[in-house]
């Protein structure tokens, strides 16, 4: 009974130590995505400078594909253009690019000026697809595998890092047959 | 967080009725603004929370009922967007916790009580013959 008037307290302290510690890294902004495991949404977006024509995540069926969320507004966006221009050269899988909430014009104009990493650009002006997708903050990047079905999401412009230890892996994996 | 030219909706909504307005704004209140988390639709003005504010304006016109549309945006955001998370596998220690900590502060006190209740019983025991001792004592 006397040693638990020492140890009691400790232990409170290290639990609470515990927690406090392990909340340090954990990013409150990082949301994760009910998405994950579920088939991308079928909604179908305008293709950028041809509005008449309609793309859906169906048409990427039995490929493992990207899709990047950006805009021409959104500065984390271009922080990582040069790396989505990389990671593209690569040709590891196809990299659908959703500009949201941009107006087409700005669009076309970035993507001029910074260089086009996308296999196809897709325009959500009025952001109704990115809430499907459960966007909250540009940039996005999901993986999608060859049935369709969400694998990944990256919140936040994505880093060599992120690129070399995340993504890549899990497109090998996927891709694998 | 303000983003530099956003695009508005170019559709016009639809006005609602006062019970829809009413349910408006009694959801935008229960659900978590994602860019500035602390807020909630109602009260944030960032882009995509009136985008959002927006989305529930077309569900409630479309004659979804509340239950429909927490359901749409669990379903996109996750159970994060609920101001009030549900009762499930992975909430239980949110929901429970108070009550267990409740529950261990109250054996805690109980076992408090009891041993100041024997310590007390035992002074009042030893009393008389503490007495009995100070009486030899004196000269």
């Amino acid at each position: 009974m006397k040693a638990l008037r020492f140890v009691l307290p400790l232990a409170v302290f290290a639990a609470i130590a515990f927690f406090l510690l392990k909340g340090l890294d954990r990013d409150p902004r990082h949301v994760p995505s009910p998405l994950i495991g579920k088939p991308a949404p079928a909604v179908a977006v305008p293709v950028l400078g041809n509005a008449a024509q309609t793309w859906s995540p169906e048409q990427m069926r039995g490929q493992v594909w990207l899709l990047n969320v950006w805009g021409s507004w959104c500065a984390a966006c271009q922080v990582e253009h040069p790396l989505l221009n990389q990671l593209a050269a690569r040709q590891l899988a196809p990299v659908v690019g959703l500009a949201w909430k941009d107006a087409p014009e700005a669009s076309q104009a970035w993507l001029a000026r910074l260089g086009n990493p996308y296999t196809l650009s897709v325009s959500d002006r009025d952001g109704r697809a990115a809430i499907d997708w459960g966007v909250y903050g540009a940039p996005e990047t999901f993986v999608i595998d060859k049935a369709g079905i969400v694998r990944d999401k990256h919140v936040g412009a994505l880093t060599a890092e992120v690129i070399e230890q995340r993504l890549v892996p899990l497109i090998a994996r996927l891709k694998a047959p | 967080m303000s983003q530099s030219g956003p695009l508005r909706r170019e559709a016009e909504l639809a006005p609602l009725d006062p019970a829809g307005q009413a349910r408006l704004k009694a959801l935008s209140e229960e659900l978590r603004c994602l860019v500035c988390q602390n807020q909630t639709l109602a009260d944030s003005h960032a882009d995509l929370a009136i985008d959002l504010r927006d989305q529930v304006h077309e569900l409630i016109a479309a004659g979804r009922s509340d239950a429909q549309i927490r359901q749409y945006m669990v379903e996109r955001y996750g159970d994060f967007v609920l101001y009030k998370p549900p009762v499930q596998g992975n909430t239980a220690l949110l929901w429970g916790g108070p009550f267990a900590l409740l529950a261990v502060g109250g054996v805690v006190w109980a076992l408090v009580q009891r041993r100041s209740r024997v310590a007390a019983a035992a002074a009042v025991a030893a009393t008389p013959s503490e007495r009995g001792r100070r009486l030899l004592d004196e000269p």
